[in-house]
């Protein structure tokens, strides 16, 4: 251990084995793991240390039964993340005032850390459409999806991190960079911003852009989550490549790279590793959040040899 | 175009494989590449034929996988889940089921696919804490007759004339053991605490349940049981399903 | 059967049953497994990883395939008869 990484206003390398009984107000800037129903007994079993568990909301809207208990039983362990996949904030019909009551109705029982959504869109006439759907970056959509965050958050009694997306498509209407139109909609409703690493490489390689400029322009100041991800790979009808993002794989060496890029930028923050598709053992995943965590540990430590030599 | 106008182009080319793609996609090279819409296609039918596998697995055992995709693609082609909630998706699959004729040679598919729902259902459903009988006992028994059972939040009954329980047992292995018998089977799924439970209710219990969970009171229920079976054993049958866990409230007059 | 008759042939077998059985109150988890020398029949399930689909917000690599199901045949398990007897029409279907 560095002694930069013992020092009080680092993360801790190691929680102490028996955890506060009364997880902090903020995810820790550590690594986390999506909660799946396979691992529920092996995490309450065996505590193992991770930084925070992040839930889908959605998963958690049943009226009772086992999702319930062990959700709350591991969030009086570990600090909890929401993350809703179906809101629709992207939407030009207005937001599902159903659903709104049902992510309050989670985040006044669970009281998580953090809940954040997605700039994309799902709702349709026929139903819910199931994926995260692109939008045209336009004044019009800008000023829809800036009414819906506003809305959402004053529904949810929380502050919102809205997440970046992976897309597949450019819209030829398109007249506000992608960045840009996420620091707007931030600097207009005090939303704050999830950082989806794997996700700038899937978009910028599917639109020839490049990775390290996108972080690099990013508003890391309002960054309060990053998501870690294994995309897979094809192509596309001229052959060009053609990235999609899978969560059903290791974190790509690339999308490592450019996660460590991109903490040299925020400092440590909570970084979750996304893997919701042919879920591993806990071992796996654990073996995940230990390489980010390593990265996590080795960026205070840098920031701290800086803060000294300062 | 207007967002909503655009959203709606985009939404039926989506939902519509045989549409063109909808106006104002492009690439980086300027032109719209249709293998790079199709990922959202793919990734809509792609993800509910998966939840359906997920929800029905010993359904999708007894027709195969390649079977079960391409009547689950049927499906989510017309019924798409009404929220976010796809925890509830797929709760009119077995009535679509039950209509799909290229399966209808497997007479019992439709009610393998319904006790895999109730099973879902069950496993979400509200807890509920389980009435004490005794104090139904301790009644004058003129009161017996008009009492109501409200049914568990969990529980589900599911009245076959095919095996539907046994089938769905012997498909709990990797290895499907052969079928003892082929009759009939009224198969009560229910969640009494933590784990959802499948239990085979004996024969002739199978209209007294039904009745019950109908809502008929005690007295018109036993009276149905006996109408059938003569031997019907009233106590048996009550004690028996009280302690599966399938009653949630004891009550006189309807249940609230 | 009337009415009185009926409520007191009810009483009779629910304290019959009653007192032949030790619950009264519902069955704890831990008894339940063994349950079928009680009432009915009870199936072993799969609890531990059994919550129904979930919500994703990952995308797939898998191409959705519009199969003409009304020309497949169900190819799944066989569902056969102790002593070798398949059951209704269910022949196993050869490719």
């Amino acid at each position: 251990m560095t002694d930069a990484a013992t020092r009080s206003d680092c993360p801790p390398r190691r929680l102490p084995s028996h955890l506060p009984s009364h997880p902090p107000r903020h995810l820790p800037p550590r690594a986390g793991l999506g909660l799946k129903p396979e691992h529920y007994g092996h995490v309450l079993e065996h505590r193992p240390d991770i930084g925070f568990f992040e839930v889908h909301a959605e998963n958690y809207m049943g009226a009772g039964g086992p999702p319930h208990r062990y959700l709350e039983a591991v969030a009086k362990l570990y600090p909890l993340s929401l993350h809703g996949v179906g809101l629709s904030i992207g939407a030009a019909r207005p937001l599902d005032k159903a659903h709104l009551s049902r992510l309050r109705t989670l985040v006044e029982r669970y009281k998580p850390q953090s809940f954040s959504e997605h700039l994309a869109w799902s709702t349709h006439d026929t139903g819910f459409l199931n994926d995260l759907l692109p939008l045209p970056y336009t004044d019009e959509t800008l000023a829809r999806v800036i009414d819906h965050v506003d809305e959402a958050q004053q529904a949810i009694g929380q502050r919102l991190l809205l997440e970046n997306p992976s897309t597949y498509v450019l819209f030829a209407d398109s007249t506000i960079d992608e960045i840009d139109f996420l620091e707007e909609i931030a600097a207009r409703t005090g939303c704050g911003l999830l950082l989806d690493v794997n996700n700038v490489m899937v978009s910028s390689v599917n639109h020839r852009l490049d990775p390290r400029t996108y972080i690099d322009r990013f508003p890391v100041e309002r960054v309060g989550e990053i998501h870690l991800a294994g995309y897979d790979e094809t192509v596309d009808g001229a052959g060009d490549r053609l990235l999609i993002d899978a969560h059903g794989s290791p974190v790509k060496t690339d999308v490592m790279a450019l996660y460590e890029h991109a903490l040299a930028r925020t400092g440590p923050v909570p970084t979750l590793i996304e893997w919701d598709n042919d879920v591993p053992d806990f071992a796996t995943l654990q073996a995940e959040a230990v390489r980010a965590d390593a990265l996590i540990v080795r960026e205070a430590a840098r920031r701290n040899r800086q803060t000294r030599a300062a | 175009m207007s967002l909503a106008a655009s959203q709606e182009d985009f939404a039926q080319a989506l939902l519509h494989a045989e549409r063109p793609l909808p106006a104002g996609i492009t690439t980086a090279r300027g032109q719209p590449d249709a293998a790079r819409f199709a990922v959202y296609r793919n990734n809509v039918y792609v993800g509910l034929t998966k939840a359906l596998a997920q929800r029905f697995p010993v359904t999708e055992r007894l027709v195969g996988a390649a079977f079960f995709t391409a009547m689950a693609r049927l499906y989510a082609q017309d019924n798409k889940p009404a929220s976010p909630r796809i925890i509830d998706y797929g709760d009119d699959f077995p009535a679509f089921i039950a209509a799909f004729e290229p399966a209808a040679e497997l007479a019992y598919l439709a009610d393998v696919a319904r006790l895999e729902a109730a099973w879902t259902r069950a496993y979400h459903a509200a807890d509920a804490a389980l009435p004490d009988l005794s104090a139904v006992a301790a009644m004058a028994p003129d009161a017996l007759p008009n009492l109501r059972l409200a049914a568990h939040p969990s529980a589900a009954l599911i009245r076959s004339p095919h095996p539907v329980g046994s089938i769905w047992g012997a498909h709990q292995s990797a290895t499907v053991p052969p079928m003892e018998a082929w009759d009939a089977e009224t198969v009560l799924v229910v969640r009494p605490d933590m784990d959802v439970n499948v239990h085979i209710v004996p024969a002739q219990d199978g209209i007294f349940a039904q009745a019950l969970f109908g809502g008929a009171p005690l007295g018109e229920a036993a009276e149905a049981a006996f109408a059938h079976e003569p031997a019907f054993d009233f106590g048996a049958a009550l004690v028996g399903l009280h302690a599966l866990g399938a009653f949630a409230g004891i009550h006189q007059g309807d249940v609230p | 059967m009337n009415r009185s008759t009926l409520a007191l042939a009810l009483a009779g077998s629910l304290a019959t049953a009653l007192a032949s059985t030790a619950f009264a109150a519902p069955l704890a988890p831990e008894k339940m497994a063994g349950n079928e020398k009680c009432y009915g029949v009870s199936l072993k399930g799969q609890n531990d990883c059994a919550a129904g689909a979930g919500t994703t917000c990952a995308g797939t690599s898998t191409t959705d395939y519009q199969g003409d199901a009304w020309k497949a045949v169900p190819k799944g398990t066989c569902v056969t008869m102790k002593g070798g007897t398949h059951t209704g029409s269910l022949t196993p279907i050869k490719s």
